[in-house]
Parts: structure tokens; sequence; C-alpha cells
């Protein structure tokens, strides 16, 4: 098993007290698997993916990510899993606006140590922005710069691949053609995928689908 | 890892070059202002040296003849014989130069530049036709009398030899100065009264007179270096805290990538560090530039006003170009604290959406409007009870800093009301966004304020010390004519010669004495009409003239009465004759004490003081006619004579170069603060699009909103200047009422100078139109294509 999540509990202090956002969830993603997590505004599957990617802490339950269990890393050691082990892919595209299109895609994999220019070529070649490798992500829309996220992404061969709404920020045609090609690339590496979608369009493409509920798995 | 984040964070810099060069270029010109004075400083401070390492001055004790006349060869030989371990000393001119002959083989170590160690050295310094030691331009206006070795500890404007080749030089064999005492001295020694009662000892102070008398010339000017560089530190600010806010976004995607938090604020500090070290260096290149422009004046100020020698030429000296580059990396920690600890509290899943400069913190607003309002009501307290030079500065800093700190507070008020009572919607509209713009640009403002501030309070101070110093020449300087003799016979000569063709005939014979402990020089005036009718008093007993001349009343200058705390009807004493103090007059731009009484009293106290100089007393039309047959009849060099109006312009002149440091380093701080405008405007103009593209969208042209951009920065300059008058004036009375009095013993009246101010706000207004142009016509010039992707959703 690639990911196991075991009795997982977060909470936020708002204004009107503790919320509790995750209230016990139980799951497990298996390599190369692609898994679809689903759920209204507010029922917790950006927060899950979060702990997941090892970008916030729960308050209890346990994560096992490629026999790493994250619940006892410090900040440093989590910021490792990141860049080693799990890609994320935002919806905001969160790419560097100073650096140009090559440099964004082979970021990662230098991050991580792992950069492969001949992979990156490649993958520049499979998201159809050999030309503008030279731009910067300003002058580039939504769905390229969406599709330069998901290269950087891929770039180090991360085992986990977690993706947050990532075509939230792009009109139907785009975010058909952008996931569609997430898909091929996460299946060529053999990597894992955790997508948070409130699309069931989109989920269907999945292989498995999980449904998130008042934090808990429905 | 390393590398590919160092890569991102300066790629920001290379896309951003403005921000980048508005960060390097204030640090420079920060760094720059400081390290120029420092090195002025440093330069002067190396000449006091030299100079107390020459004469032994403040470090030893030293003897001289009560009268001022040389000590004679026997007397000497009486104290040695007597167990006094002494060394002669022998001063004079030659070709203008100061020649001081000391004798090496008694002289205490570490005094002068030969040592009775330095076997080779000295033969050749005793030998022969001699050595004489100075500094390389010294030595060339030096004919060829002995053998000139360049030596650049020696003070400026100063040569130093064996005593036996000074005598022979001067033409004054056998003759000897003064003495230096050594530190040890053998027990049991007769007292120098039974030896040598003409002999007068004056104790070491520590640290050279001259030295000590400079120092507070020097803090004004450490004073002003400061604050420049406060002002291009709040530039310095402004452009780190924009360049974080910008990268904010990067940096939680650096860290969401995998980069440790450490690391990142590590590798900032590190990037920090270098470009510090950069501009640092530039900023010490250009200090340099600046302080070997001002070297000339500042040597020139010192002379005039201490009679200081200092080095008109810049040595590189390490420990200020080492002090630069430590402010500048200093400077910029100190911009950065604030940047970086948001950073370290900056959670890694905060929203996204970028934070506008304009919303500044509620809290943190309140915690500025408390601190300023602490900092002001200390300044007025310190304003009532302060006393001494600490208590000056730490005024000033407090009025300052106070007042930088509730300027933005202030403007948001003024601004709101504005707002309210705005009637258009356009007009509510600028208002309200003026007010937005208000948190970014009030670093720069704050900056204009304390320029303008200082402009205002140096302006008001030099003015009114001008002013006060005309009068003060006006009446000192009641004579016509002035004679200078050469020689007692020749002005006995002088005397007779003009007694038959002038009014009167006014002695100025000086004796250096102590008074209360005080260094004091005292005049011996002749009771003259002159004296009653010009000389105005601060505070004097009714008739103090005749009091004077009947031998019993003593008139003081301010500084004395001020240092020693000595009032009207206190006694006096001089050499144990006791005077009453009848008067105490303003004595400007004089750093001792003085005292004047009458011309029997003086005689009779120090019957060997011959006048060498008079002032006479004639019609003005008359002076050319005396002067000629001065010069035909005895033969008095043209140099011997000056008139009123030739010493009045020499001492404007002196006071004008005093004061030109401070007009240069008033008119750099204006510029600076001016740049930080123009920066501050360029960095924020990227913010404005989202800002300006509903306004535009919605009617407004462009060109409209170029012009408002422009009527903006105007705007806030006039009510920032309207707050820097005041300020400004409050700087002035703090400068005349506590720092010059703690400085230099004296209070200057303050003046007003409306039309100074009014033409310094014009200045100020320009410089914000120059700043505004530039961002203003980028705005108007904005492409559509810009203005339209605010409202793109793929954004």
């Amino acid at each position: 098993m690639l990911l196991t999540v075991t009795d997982l509990r977060k909470s936020y202090a708002t204004a009107d007290g503790s919320f509790d956002v995750l209230r016990g969830v139980d799951m497990g993603l298996d390599a190369g698997e692609t898994l679809a997590l689903t759920g209204e505004s507010g029922s917790g599957k950006s927060t899950l993916l979060h702990l997941v990617g090892g970008l916030d802490a729960p308050d209890s339950g346990q994560i096992v990510v490629d026999g790493t269990a994250l619940t006892g890393l410090d900040d440093r050691g989590r910021a490792k899993l990141r860049r080693e082990t799990v890609g994320v892919v935002f919806q905001q595209f969160n790419l560097i606006p100073s650096l140009r299109v090559a440099d964004n895609i082979a970021f990662q994999a230098r991050l991580a140590g792992r950069h492969d220019p001949a992979w990156c070529a490649v993958l520049a070649d499979r998201i159809g922005l050999t030309p503008q490798l030279r731009k910067y992500p300003e002058q580039l829309s939504g769905g390229q710069q969406q599709r330069v996220a998901i290269a950087r992404t891929l770039a180090p061969r991360p085992k986990l691949v977690l993706a947050d709404e990532p075509t939230g920020n792009l009109d139907e045609a785009t975010a058909a053609a952008v996931l569609a090609l997430m898909l091929e690339l996460v299946r060529d590496t053999g990597a894992g995928l955790l997508m948070v979608t409130h699309s069931n369009k989109l989920a269907g493409l999945m292989q498995r689908r999980l449904h998130l509920a008042s934090g808990q798995i429905a | 890892m390393t590398r590919a984040v160092f890569q991102a964070l300066l790629s920001h810099w290379c896309r951003n070059p403005l921000q980048l060069f508005t960060l390097l270029a204030g640090l420079a010109l920060a760094t720059a202002l400081w390290s120029g004075v420092q090195a002025i400083n440093a330069e002067a401070q190396a000449s006091y040296d030299a100079a107390a390492a020459t004469l032994g001055e403040g470090t030893f004790d030293q003897l001289s003849r009560r009268d001022g006349q040389p000590i004679s060869l026997a007397t000497y030989i009486n104290l040695r014989r007597a167990g006094w371990l002494v060394s002669p000393v022998i001063e004079g001119r030659l070709e203008g130069v100061r020649l001081v002959g000391f004798d090496p083989l008694t002289a205490p170590n570490g005094l002068g530049p030969v040592k009775v160690t330095d076997s080779l050295d000295i033969n050749a310094f005793f030998t022969g036709r001699g050595q004489i030691f100075g500094r390389s331009a010294t030595l060339a206006g030096l004919p060829d009398v002995a053998d000139k070795v360049p030596a650049t500890d020696v003070a400026p404007g100063t040569v130093i030899t064996d005593i036996g080749v000074a005598q022979r030089l001067l033409d004054r064999s056998g003759q000897i100065d003064r003495l230096i005492v050594t530190s040890q001295q053998p027990k049991g020694q007769r007292p120098l009264a039974e030896i040598a009662p003409e002999l007068t000892r004056r104790v070491a102070q520590g640290g050279s007179d001259v030295g000590r008398l400079t120092d507070s010339f020097h803090l004004n000017l450490t004073a002003f270096g400061l604050l420049s560089f406060a002002v291009g530190i709040f530039i310095v600010h402004g452009a780190i805290g924009l360049a974080f806010e910008q990268r904010r976004p990067v940096v939680r995607t650096l860290r969401a990538l995998g980069v440790p938090l450490q690391r990142l604020m590590l590798l900032m500090a590190i990037e920090l560090a270098g470009m510090a070290l950069i501009a640092g260096a530039l900023g010490v290149m250009l200090g340099y530039i600046i302080a070997s422009q001002l070297l000339p004046d500042v040597a020139a100020t010192l002379r005039g006003l201490y009679g200081a020698e200092v080095a008109g030429t810049l040595q590189l000296r390490p420990v200020w170009w080492l002090s630069g580059l430590a402010i500048a990396l200093g400077g910029t920690a100190m911009a950065a604290t604030t940047a970086f600890l948001r950073l370290a509290r900056m959670p890694l899943l905060a929203g996204a959406s970028k934070r506008a400069l304009s919303m500044a913190a509620g809290a943190a607003a309140r915690a500025q409007g408390i601190l300023a309002a602490i900092l002001l009501s200390f300044a007025a307290v310190l304003a009532i009870v302060a006393d001494g030079l600490v208590a000056g500065f730490a005024l000033l800093a407090a009025l300052l800093i106070g007042a930088a700190l509730g300027l933005p507070l202030l403007l948001d008020r003024a601004l709101s009301v504005c707002e309210r009572m705005a009637r258009g919607v356009r007009a509510q509209w600028f208002w309200a966004d003026t007010r937005q713009q208000l948190p970014g640009l009030s670093l720069a403002l704050a900056a204009l304020l304390l320029a303008m501030a200082a402009n205002v309070g140096v302006t008001t101070m030099v003015s009114s010390f001008r002013l006060t110093f005309t009068g003060f020449l006006d009446q000192r300087l009641s004579s016509e004519l002035y004679v200078t003799a050469e020689s007692p016979e020749q002005a006995a000569a002088i005397v007779d010669f003009v007694t038959p063709q002038v009014r009167s005939v006014l002695p100025i014979q000086s004796v250096a004495a102590q008074v209360a402990g005080l260094k004091t020089e005292v005049f011996g005036a002749r009771d003259d009409a002159t004296y009653r009718d010009n000389w105005k008093f601060l505070t004097a007993v009714s008739a103090p003239w005749d009091k004077v001349a009947a031998g019993t009343a003593i008139l003081i200058n301010e500084q004395l009465a001020r240092r020693s705390g000595l009032e009207l009807g206190d006694s006096v004493t001089l050499d144990s004759r006791n005077f009453t103090i009848a008067g105490v007059y303003g004595d400007y731009g004089n750093p001792i004490g003085q005292a004047i009484i009458t011309e029997s009293a003086f005689k009779s106290l120090y019957p060997n003081i011959a006048a060498l100089r008079f002032g006479l007393r004639l019609p003005a039309e008359a002076v050319p006619a005396l002067v000629q047959s001065l010069e035909d009849d005895l033969n008095l060099p043209p140099a011997n004579t000056i008139n009123q109006a030739g010493i009045k312009a020499f001492s404007l002149a002196i006071f004008d170069r005093t004061f030109t440091v401070t007009t240069a380093l008033n008119v750099l701080t204006l510029s600076v603060a001016g740049f930080a405008i123009l920066m501050s405007l360029l960095t924020l103009a990227a913010l404005r699009v989202p800002q300006l593209a509903p306004a535009w969208a919605m009617g407004m042209t462009r060109r409209s909103l170029g012009g408002l951009e422009m009527v903006r920065t105007v705007l806030l300059a006039s009510l920032t200047a309207l707050v820097a008058l005041p300020l400004g004036l409050l700087l002035a009375w703090a400068l005349l009422a506590i720092v010059n009095v703690a400085a230099f013993g004296w209070r200057l009246p303050m003046f007003l100078f409306p039309l100074d101010y009014l033409r310094l706000v014009g200045f100020a207004l320009a410089a914000a139109v120059l700043a505004a142009l530039w961002p203003a016509w980028r705005l108007a010039r904005t492409p559509p294509g810009d203005l339209l992707k605010v409202f793109s959703n793929e954004r």
C-alpha cells in the first residue's frame, strides 16, 4: 500500500469554538492507483489532502506514505517528504513567476536532487509547451500554466501525486484536456494519484472514488 | 536544493530590476552619507592624534613661563639638576609652517618620530644638517634647510626636528618655549616654585584640547550622517518590505514543494547580506567621493573656528570603510527584521491571495500611534528638563522618530476628513484611493518629513546664527582700522605716530589665564566711548563700564559664565586680585572663556605684556590715507593693517565655510528623500493596476488616472510639508536652546525666516512632482491589455 490513513482527526479553532473538520478518516491508496476524493465545500477533502501531503499536521491518527509515518516527522522531515516522495498540483498553479517555463518544470526535480533534463524535455513535449519554454508564467494562459505545474510535479517522478481541484480555475474544455494529460502522465510514471474534486464528471475518470461528508468517509 | 532555491530567489530581482535598484541605491546612499561623515571624522581625529603626539599636548603636563616669554637654558638645567624629568620644546614658524623642535634623548617614550632605541635613525637625526619630519605636502613648502623625511603620523602643517636644528632655523639659539614633564618623576623633588618661580605648570587634561573643542562639531556631523542614514534605511525598509510581500506566494510555493523554512530564511538572509555588501561597497566608494569633496571645507572650518589643523586630503583608512560595510549590513538587518519576523510566522497554508500593502493591520497602526505618542511625550518632558549634549540629542531623536511614526496616522485622519467632506463621486473615490495608498507611501513620506524638518531646523539655526553673528561683529568691530606691530618698539612708534591723527587708540592686549579653574583669555580694555556705546550685554549691573574703569569689576563672556556657573555680583580672582562681575556678554564663535578688565588693572597684573595690536577710531574716509602713511613713514607692511570691512568679510567668510558642510548634507538628505518618493511610487506602480483597473473600466481615462496620481503625490507631499514646518521649528529650538548651549556654551536667539521656508516647501514639492512624473506618465500609458488582465478569470 502506497498510502494508508488511519483514524485521522483534525479540528480548527473558530470564533464559535472548535470545529472538527476530519472525524476519524480511514483510507488507502495503492501504487499506480487513481482515486478521486469528492465532497461538498467544507467537507474536509482539502484538509485531508494537505495532511497527506505533509503540508499540515493532524491532531491524531496515522498517515503512512511509502512506509514513512508522517505523524512522527517534524517540519524538516515533512519538507523532505514533500520534496522527494509526494508531488502536489494546486488549484492556483503556484508557479514561480520570476522563473521561465523550463526552469519551473525542472524546479522540483532539482530540489529533490533528481533532475533529469531528458525527462524534463519529454514532459515539456508531452504538455505541448516546448515552444514556450523561454516564456514566463504570466505570458501563458491558465490551462498552459496548469500544464506546467503538472510537469513540474512529475519531473522528480514522485511516488504519490496529490491534486487539489487542479482544474478548478479552468473552463470545461481546457479542464478535460488538462486532466486527461495528467492521468496519462501519472499512469506512465506509475505514481499513485489522489485528486480532490467536486466534479462528479471528473471523478468518474478515476479508478476509484471516495466521498467525504462531515469529516468522515461516507 | 540550495542552488535551485537561490536561483528562484534571485530570479525575482532579475524580473524586478527597479526594485533591486531601489534596494541597492537606497542602501548605497545611506552608507555613502554615513561613511562620508565618518571618513571626515576619522581624518580629523587622525590629525588631532598626530598633533597630540607631536606636541605631547593633553598627554603630559607642561611647564611654561607665566609671562609667555621663552624659558632660559639655565632654568632648564636647574630643573634637571633638581631631579625634574623634563624635556625641552621650541616652536616657531618657518615659511608659514609650524616647526617643532624637541629633544629625543629626554622626551618621554613614544613622543616624536625617532626614539633613542632607533640608533641608526637617531644618528641621522642629530648629525649633519639634521632631519625634518613631516607630511610630504608640508615638507614641500619648506626651503632646503635640512634632510626632509616624509612621515604621515605628523600633524598637518607641522614639521618636527631636533631642538638644536630648530633653534638654528628659527634663529633662537638657547631658547626653550616649554618643558614637557614626563609621567614618572622621582620622589622628593624640590617644588617648582623654589627652583623656577616664573614657571607655571599646566596639567594634562587627557586627550588633546583640540580634540575636545571639536568634539561637538564632529558630533553634529555624526548626527547629520545618522539622520541621512535613517532616511536611506527608510528606502531600504520599503524596498525589502515590498519585495517580501511580492514574494510571499513564492515563499509559500517553495515551502509546499519541500524547502524547509529555516533553510529558506537562511538563504534569504544570505541573499540580502550579499546585496548589503555590494551596496555597502558602492556606498563606501560614494562616501569617499563625498568626503573628499567636503573635507577641504571641513578643514577650513576647523582651522577657522578652533585653530585645529586637519589634512585637506583624505586617506583610505580601514576603520571607516570597514565601518561603512558594517553599517550597511547592520542597516539591512534592521530594515529586514520585520519582514523576516512576518516570514517566520507566516503559515504554510494561508490564503494565497496577494496581500495588498494598503491593508494596514489595525493593531499595528494602534501600536504605532501609541509609540509615537510616548516618544513625543518623552520629547516634551526632555524639552523642559534636558540639560547637556546627550539629553539634547535624545530630545531630537525622540521628536523626529515620534513625528515620523505619527505622520501616517495624522495623514490618514486628514484624508478621512476630506473623504467625508467630498461631494462628487470622483472626489470620494480619489480620497478613498489616496487613503489606500498611504501605507505604501508612508515610509517615503516619513523620509520626506525628516529631511524637510532637518532642513527647516538647520536653516533656522544657521540663519539665526548668521544674523546674530553679523550684529555681534558690528558691535565688536567698531574700530575703523586695526594695526598690528611686530615688536613692542614698533608698537610704541605706531602709537606715537597715529595718536595725533585719530580720535582714539584702543590697545588690544590679552593674556592666557585661569578663571574659576577654566582656561580664559583676559583682556585689558581702555576706558573709551567705543565700548560704552557699542557693547550690548546679555545681563549687566547698571553702568558696568564705570565699575570696570574703577578697577573693581570684570566683564565675562557667556561661555565662561555658563561653564563656571558665575553670575553677576560674583567675585573672581585674577592673580590674587579680586574683581566683581559687572556684566556678561555674548561671544559667538569663541570656544574658550574670555574676561575684560580695565587697562590699568591689566598693566598692574601683567606688566610684561605689551599690546601689539590696536584698534584706531577715525573717520572711515581717512582710513586709506592713514594706511598709506603707516606704510610710507613707518615701513609697516600692508598685511599689518586691516580695516573693519576686511575683518568683517574675513569673519563672515569663515562663518559661511563653517556651514558649507551642513548645507551640503542638507541638500543630500532632501535628495535622498525625493529619491525615496520616486522609488516608492515606481515599486507601487505594479500594485496599482488592479486598484485602478475598475475605475478605468467604469469610464475614467488613463490620462486622467495618471493626472490624479500626480495630484495625489503633490497633495501628500504638501500635507507632509505642513507637518514638517512646525517640526523643523521645534528642531531649531532644540538645537539653539539645548544642543548649542551644551556644545558651545552660548545660546543664540531664534529668528524666523518665512521666505526660506517657502522656498524649501517649493523645493520639496518640486521634488515630489519630479518623483511622480515618471510613474504618472507610465500609468497614463498602461496598455489596456494590462488593465484587462485584472478582470481575467485565468489570473
